[in-house]
């Protein structure tokens, strides 16, 4: 594009010259479009229609009764507790399975990243929680294995001696995360597992040569090789677990002491409380915190985006 | 290893091994053992799915399958949620690669400027709370009156899975070599000839790794399936659901449905494990 001179004579075959570089920038853009465009309607838009409700008061289910307020909406939201332990169960919920999930997927993916007998079998095992239906997964979780009377884990509970715990009504966070980690831990395991694998066996053959211990080459090497690995795990499964309404839902009915961010906007709206103007700007904010750590946790792994 | 000193070290690094192998294994059943109690459940009597010492009396053979795909006048039954989730799925991730290679093209073959900020407002919408949207999705399917169909699920799900699809398919786009283009550019070969001769052939493993993550996703996806859609088009998550009871015990016959909701999803991540993980990993980490 250097080539396109900005003096103001333009010489015709400079003018040619950049029609056709923009032209060309077009045919470069083109297959790009209607996948920008669809993203742009179906997630943006919304967005900006939110903002809008934001600033009304309007209670859906009575007709008329949208109306401009200004900024009110936003006035609630800063002293609402519950709204502030939604954000802290999000919190909760998303950093702590993504911090054990990638810790056990850790020692797991070690343990796999040998031959042995069975190995491909003990993989399918492993992988399978991350494939189970979230809602089914609550449910059996719920209702099979943490009942307070007939949970399997309680049977094993009393087995050594404890007495039944009702886990999901006495502790619904733990409960959530526990789910949690056992459907997140196969993912995490296998993405580790790939980076694992990546390793050069010839290089760390030679450290083993060179009289390393296995602490040392695994704080020294496998951890700096694995960096890109564990930063696309957290990225990924940040997405998603923000995002867990299914399990909130699903295997603790949504108990005020698990309720997340998702869950509490659903509930203040189309889950029952129809307040649309309100629940509108519980959104905005959470989109506006969303953006600022978004930003933050992309330039920290900016490495995943470095092309070759 | 063969000198004086080495066979104990031998002998201790064997046992290390075989430790190894078995904390595999173990950790493979225990993962697995809920999925696996699941199944046994779902072919036991009511009576039997619950009880405070865990019995393996499996005689109900298929009578919850049974009980669960039985239609009900008034209810929503297992074939008509699995139709409407069998073509929401195919659909929504038909369209998703339908916009999605043509766009990973533009970012990895021949780039637009600023691929790179681009591909990060892709991956950003993914942090959007789809909470924040759903009112206005809500809203507007309700004026369009595409509430409880088909269509606004496909919709949205599109819009769920492109991002993950447009990332992943970069990735697997920019490993093509370069010379195998450029030569059949030279050829004359133009846009879709070049797509489908040159780059198709050698990016459909990843093509179908994305596809089938999109179908994962698209299949097991609740939250939007319970707030945009009633009755008429309600997916085999809600399905699910339906099976707890506030009368009665139903362990079993929630174990029978939930068999059958995750049957195709793991079937099809079983068989594609290694293709999974590659499409996620590669490119990304390169």
């Amino acid at each position: 594009m250097t080539t396109v001179s900005s003096t103001s004579s333009v010489s015709p075959d400079s003018k040619i010259r950049r029609t056709s570089v923009r032209r060309q920038q077009w045919s470069r853009r083109l297959p790009l479009m209607p996948a920008l465009i669809f993203t742009i309607v179906v997630t943006q838009l919304p967005f900006v229609i939110t903002i809008w409700y934001s600033l009304h008061k309007w209670d859906f289910l009575t007709p008329g009764s949208f109306k401009f307020i200004g900024l009110k909406n936003y006035v609630k939201p800063i002293s609402d507790q519950f709204f502030r332990a939604a954000t802290l169960h999000t919190v909760v919920i998303t950093g702590g399975t993504v911090v054990i999930a990638i810790v056990i997927g850790t020692a797991l993916a070690m343990l796999m990243d040998r031959q042995f007998l069975g190995q491909g079998m003990v993989r399918t095992l492993l992988i399978t929680p991350f494939l189970i239906m979230p809602v089914a997964a609550s449910l059996i979780w719920r209702h099979g294995f943490l009942d307070a009377t007939y949970g399997f884990l309680n049977w094993i509970l009393r087995g050594i001696g404890f007495s039944n715990v009702a886990f999901t009504t006495r502790y619904p966070l733990l409960s959530v995360v526990i789910v949690l980690v056992w459907q997140w831990t196969p993912f995490m395991m296998l993405i580790i597992l790939a980076g694992l694998q990546s390793q050069s066996g010839e290089i760390l053959e030679a450290a083993r040569v060179d009289g390393a211990s296995g602490i040392t080459i695994f704080r020294h090497m496998t951890v700096p090789h694995l960096r890109p690995y564990l930063e696309l795990g957290g990225l990924l499964g940040s997405i998603y677990l923000l995002q867990a309404f299914d399990t909130v839902d699903q295997l603790v009915g949504g108990a005020p002491d698990a309720r997340n961010v998702p869950y509490f906007i659903y509930q203040r709206s189309i889950g029952g409380g129809w307040k649309f103007g309100q629940a509108s700007a519980y959104g905005v904010l959470v989109v506006i915190a969303t953006i600022i750590l978004a930003n933050v946790a992309l330039r920290l792994i900016s490495s995943l985006l470095e092309s070759q | 290893m063969s000198e004086g000193s080495k066979p104990v070290i031998v002998g201790q690094r064997r046992w290390m091994a075989n430790v190894a192998n078995v904390a595999a294994w173990a950790a493979g059943l225990l993962f697995f053992f809920p999925v696996f109690w699941m199944v046994i459940t779902s072919f036991k009597t009511e009576q039997n799915a619950q009880t405070e010492i865990p019995n393996l009396h499996l005689n109900a053979g298929l009578e919850r399958f049974r009980d669960v795909t039985k239609s009900a006048p008034g209810t929503l039954t297992f074939v008509k949620a699995f139709g409407t989730s069998a073509t929401v799925v195919l659909v929504s991730t038909l369209i998703v690669l339908i916009l999605a290679v043509p766009a990973a093209y533009a970012l990895a073959i021949r780039q637009v400027t600023k691929w790179r900020d681009v591909l990060l407002f892709f991956i950003s919408t993914k942090f959007l709370p789809i909470a924040a949207a759903i009112l206005p999705l809500y809203t507007i399917s309700q004026k369009l009156h595409l509430l409880d169909t088909k269509a606004v699920l496909i919709i949205v799900y599109v819009s769920m899975n492109l991002p993950l699809a447009v990332w992943m398919l970069r990735s697997f786009f920019a490993e093509v070599p370069r010379d195998l283009l450029e030569a059949a550019e030279i050829d004359g070969a133009g846009f879709f000839s070049r797509l489908r001769n040159v780059l198709l052939p050698i990016v459909a493993p990843g093509i179908s790794a994305t596809a089938l993550l999109c179908f994962i996703f698209a299949w097991n996806e609740f939250f939007l399936a319970v707030n945009l859609t009633s009755f008429k088009s309600q997916t085999i998550p809600i399905w699910v659901t339906t099976m707890i009871s506030t009368r009665g015990q139903f362990l079993a016959k929630l174990s029978a449905a939930s068999t059958l909701a995750c049957i195709p999803v793991v079937l099809a991540g079983w068989v594609a494990q290694k293709r999974l993980v590659r499409g996620l990993t590669m490119g990304a980490v390169k």
